[in-house]
């Protein structure tokens, strides 16, 4: 009954569908005259054996005098790597020489190498869109590597399938689409800051998003980078400057991603402009207040009566409930955290002529069109608590290393003096645990390693022995990775320098109820021999994780991510910045735990990867588009519905209602073609007929 | 006969997650059954009713459909379409009196190669223990 309906189902409108590609440029060769006469499918099949990838558990020979005998295969062939030149070399010539309508070439998986061989199809004068990969290797030899007869029997299943499939493949243009020239940059920490300066140095308009009052991201709350002993601060405000005051740079902080249409060259993005409270001088002068908006001076810092903690200080230090961060933020205008303003209006009068201050003030949607998009959007502290055994937040001298940095640094709330949290004294003796919820199999931390926490363990080891005489630091470790450049030397440096190195997980920490001070209790694996050890602090290198809102984030742009959460890139080796949605972009941390040398490389990576559409002008779309088979419509409309893009309308032709689509907007998912009762969308490329083609060669043999 | 029957089952996988997922379990040569043969579509939202009736018709022992997780849809929301399908279809077999877990819908990312492998092991498995479709003796 079935077969019935879809051997009715023709390949519609295949004119049209040309016609209203054409005018779009389409990079398409000599397409080989249009099959109004049916012509006869003559498919070619090669088989590759890489090496012994897919030979060593494939019976190449075997199959290919299967294929052989296989409807429309009028050649087959094999060759030790189909992928090499000479290998596509015979795809070329066996198109010319065998007048072939289809190629098949059965190897590794489509999503490696079905642009090599399409290409070689179009270079043999082929419409590309007539090749079909069958995946004998990912899908085949390798997962069967012991069941020789097993893998050669789906090998030469998965051809029949290619097969099949190959002889009703039609001719495709691909549509060319202007790409916009201007891109997005997501988080404005150091990878958000670096792909932004990288993409408006190259000329292109940067819309640079960041959810905080201002940029700078986790380093700029370092105190010193390892392994040179930069101050984080010296080497990163200057490049907050830069961003600052780059003109193709437009910095929007207090700003979230509300919404994304569209597709690469065209994505709308639709921009959340939280109610910062405090107009900037341009917006003053927009609104016609000439010489107000905000300066800076925190005038009305001084008379805010609310008190609360800092974030940026990790709460350490008070803040009024207008505030900056820190006084380098870039751009300098305060904000108001609503949560805790009372609206007393004493800093409104404080600001006096400036007018820079608006209690009243609502959320803003801006909208932009931008090309490419680069994520950026970083990494927050594991809540290191979950592990109560290390008593965070249950014992006051137990902090993170991020408090650690903060209590460090010259321009924290201690002004640099290390303290104790219960009595400000200074400590001593300090442990540090390392792998405080990375490298964690237990199902409350992180089973990765953070790659960055040995590291800043050994400086911050380090700065204690450089500002207090006497301190001694213990360092609790899994192992000690210091992988990078000068990392070894570092660590080196840091043993002779006196720190104590005991390695083992921490089993507990305990507190000395009367003195606060902590006792550790520990394995030392290297001499056997269990540790319990008294310290006046401990700090908890804590595991990193994919900051809060990056699943939002990813959503909007379609972005999959990793089974530890951090966001998916297309290939881990060949294309880490690269994601499976084109055009969208990974820099940083987002991908995974960087130091800061592997954040700027990646962030460099992902702008000029993003920079390359921009600087092409314009992309080609894969044609998978919805086509409606006007004959077969019944106008009902379910179909418009479904469409996630609003691709589908419905037009009135001929004094009835049918379905049009809009093909920039289709993406090709097929959901309307799934649907249609009638069988009156045709998926171009995923067709109908082509994919019951598919299952009956499955099932029902293919013998010729 | 008895001894020597292995399910014939079809796969109808999305290229975005599921696809991605089993290329995976090649690269990391996780090895699993090999009863199993795949139909690569662009999303499981394509996936049409009748492929499914056809491919019981047609005698296959059972059909996977696997595609993304829900809310990670390489196009927003076609995994959910193609699941409520999916419900559609297996009350459908059961009325005509075929086994309903003989159609399994499965998610599975890119990044689960390890599971990919886990659900084919489980589907095979699960046929197996189904044994031979019984339309394949009406039909042929």
């Amino acid at each position: 009954m079935a077969e019935k309906k879809t051997k009715k189902e023709t390949a519609p409108k295949k004119k049209e569908t040309a016609k209203a590609a054409a005018p779009a440029k389409a990079a398409a060769p000599a397409v080989k005259a249009p099959e109004k006469e049916k012509k006869e499918s003559r498919v070619g099949v090669f088989i590759c054996h890489c090496g012994t990838n897919i030979a060593g558990s494939v019976d190449i020979t075997d199959v290919q005098e299967y294929a052989k005998t296989l409807p429309n295969v009028a050649f087959a062939d094999n060759y030790q790597y189909m992928c090499s030149t000479p290998g596509q070399s015979k795809i070329i010539d066996a198109i010319k020489e065998h007048n072939l309508t289809g190629i098949v070439v059965a190897a590794c998986s489509p999503r490696l190498h079905e642009p090599t061989f399409r290409t070689a199809t179009k270079e043999g004068g082929l419409n590309p869109f007539r090749f079909e990969m069958a995946n004998i290797r990912e899908q085949g030899s390798w997962v069967h590597m012991h069941d020789r007869e097993g893998a050669t029997e789906k090998a030469k299943d998965a051809i029949r399938i290619a097969v099949a499939k190959a002889s009703l493949l039609q001719d495709l243009i691909p549509k060319s689409v202007p790409v916009e020239h201007a891109a997005m940059v997501v988080g404005a920490g150091i990878a958000g800051m670096q792909a932004a300066l990288d993409l408006a140095n190259a000329g292109i308009k940067t819309y640079l998003i960041e959810k905080n009052p201002t940029i700078g991201g986790r380093m700029s709350q370092l105190d010193k980078t390892f392994p040179t002993l930069d101050c984080s601060q010296c080497i990163l405000t200057p490049k907050m400057v830069d961003v600052g005051r780059n003109p193709n740079i437009e910095l929007m902080t207090c700003a979230e991603v509300e919404n994304v249409e569209g597709y690469i060259g065209n994505f709308d993005v639709t921009i959340r402009k939280k109610a910062r409270g405090v107009l900037s001088m341009a917006e003053a002068e927009e609104k016609g207040i000439v010489g107000g908006g905000c300066n800076g001076c925190g005038d009305c810092e001084v008379v805010c009566p609310v008190i609360k903690p800092n974030p940026f200080e990790m709460g350490m230090k008070p803040r009024k409930a207008i505030y900056i961060y820190h006084p380098q933020v870039v751009p300098l205008i305060y904000h108001i955290d609503w949560d805790s303003c009372i609206k007393c209006n004493l800093c409104v009068e404080a600001c006096a002529d400036k007018k820079a201050i608006d209690l009243e003030m609502q959320d803003e949607l801006v909208k932009v069109k931008v090309g490419t998009a680069i994520l950026a959007t970083g990494y927050d502290i594991f809540p290191v608590e979950k592990k109560d055994e290390w008593g965070y937040k249950k014992y006051e001298n137990v902090v993170t290393s991020l408090e650690f940095e903060r209590l460090i640094c010259a321009s924290g709330p201690t002004g640099g003096h290390l303290v104790r949290p219960s009595d400000g004294a200074t400590p001593k003796k300090v442990a540090f645990l390392l792998c405080a919820g990375s490298r964690d199999s237990t199902g409350i931390g992180h089973p990765y390693c953070s790659r960055f926490c040995c590291m800043y363990s050994l400086k911050h080891a380090h700065q204690i022995i450089e500002k207090i005489p006497g301190a001694q630091p213990y360092l609790f470790y899994m192992d000690i990775r210091s992988f990078g450049k000068m990392y070894e030397e570092f660590y080196y440096r840091i043993q002779d320098e006196g720190a104590k190195f005991m390695r083992g997980r921490v089993s507990n920490v305990l507190e000395d109820p009367v003195t606060k001070n902590l006792i550790i209790n520990a394995e030392d694996t290297l001499l056997n021999r269990p540790i319990s050890l008294e310290v006046d602090m401990v700090v908890l290198a804590a595991a990193v994780e994919p900051a809060a809102e990056t699943d939002k984030t990813r959503k909007l742009f379609g972005v999959s991510r990793s089974m530890d959460g951090w966001l998916l890139e297309a290939h881990p080796k060949l294309n880490p910045c690269g994601t499976t949605t084109a055009g969208v972009f990974l820099a940083g941390v987002c991908q995974g735990p960087k130091d800061i040398p592997d954040t700027v490389a990646s962030a460099e990576g992902a702008a000029s990867a993003a920079s390359i559409p921009i600087h092409m002008g314009e992309v080609e779309l894969e044609p998978y588009f919805a086509q409606c088979i006007e004959e077969k419509c019944a106008g009902c409309g379910m179909c418009v519905n479904l469409c996630p893009y609003g691709a589908l309308a419905l037009v009135e032709k001929d004094g009835r209602k049918v379905m049009e689509v809009t093909e920039a907007k289709c993406k090709g998912c097929g959901t309307c073609g799934g649907f249609c009762p009638g069988g009156a969308i045709w998926m171009q490329h995923f067709a109908t007929p082509q994919i019951i083609a598919q299952i009956d060669a499955f099932l029902l043999g293919g013998a010729k | 006969m008895a001894d020597e029957w292995k399910p014939q089952i079809l796969g109808i996988i999305c290229n975005w997650c599921s696809y991605a997922g089993a290329d995976l379990a090649g690269s990391a040569r996780t090895q699993y059954p090999p009863d199993i043969r795949i139909v690569r579509v662009m999303c499981t939202g394509r996936v049409d009713p009748l492929f499914i009736l056809k491919a019981f018709t047609d005698g296959a022992d059972g059909v996977l459909v696997s595609g993304c997780h829900f809310g990670d849809c390489h196009y927003l929301e076609g995994n959910y379409k193609g699941a409520k399908r999916m419900f559609m279809v297996k009350s459908l077999l059961r009325n005509i009196g075929l086994e309903d877990k003989r159609l399994r819908m499965t998610f599975v990312s890119a990044s689960e190669g390890a599971k990919w492998a886990k659900v084919v092991e489980d589907v095979v498995k699960t046929v197996t223990e189904l044994g031979p479709n019984p339309l394949k003796e009406l039909t042929r």
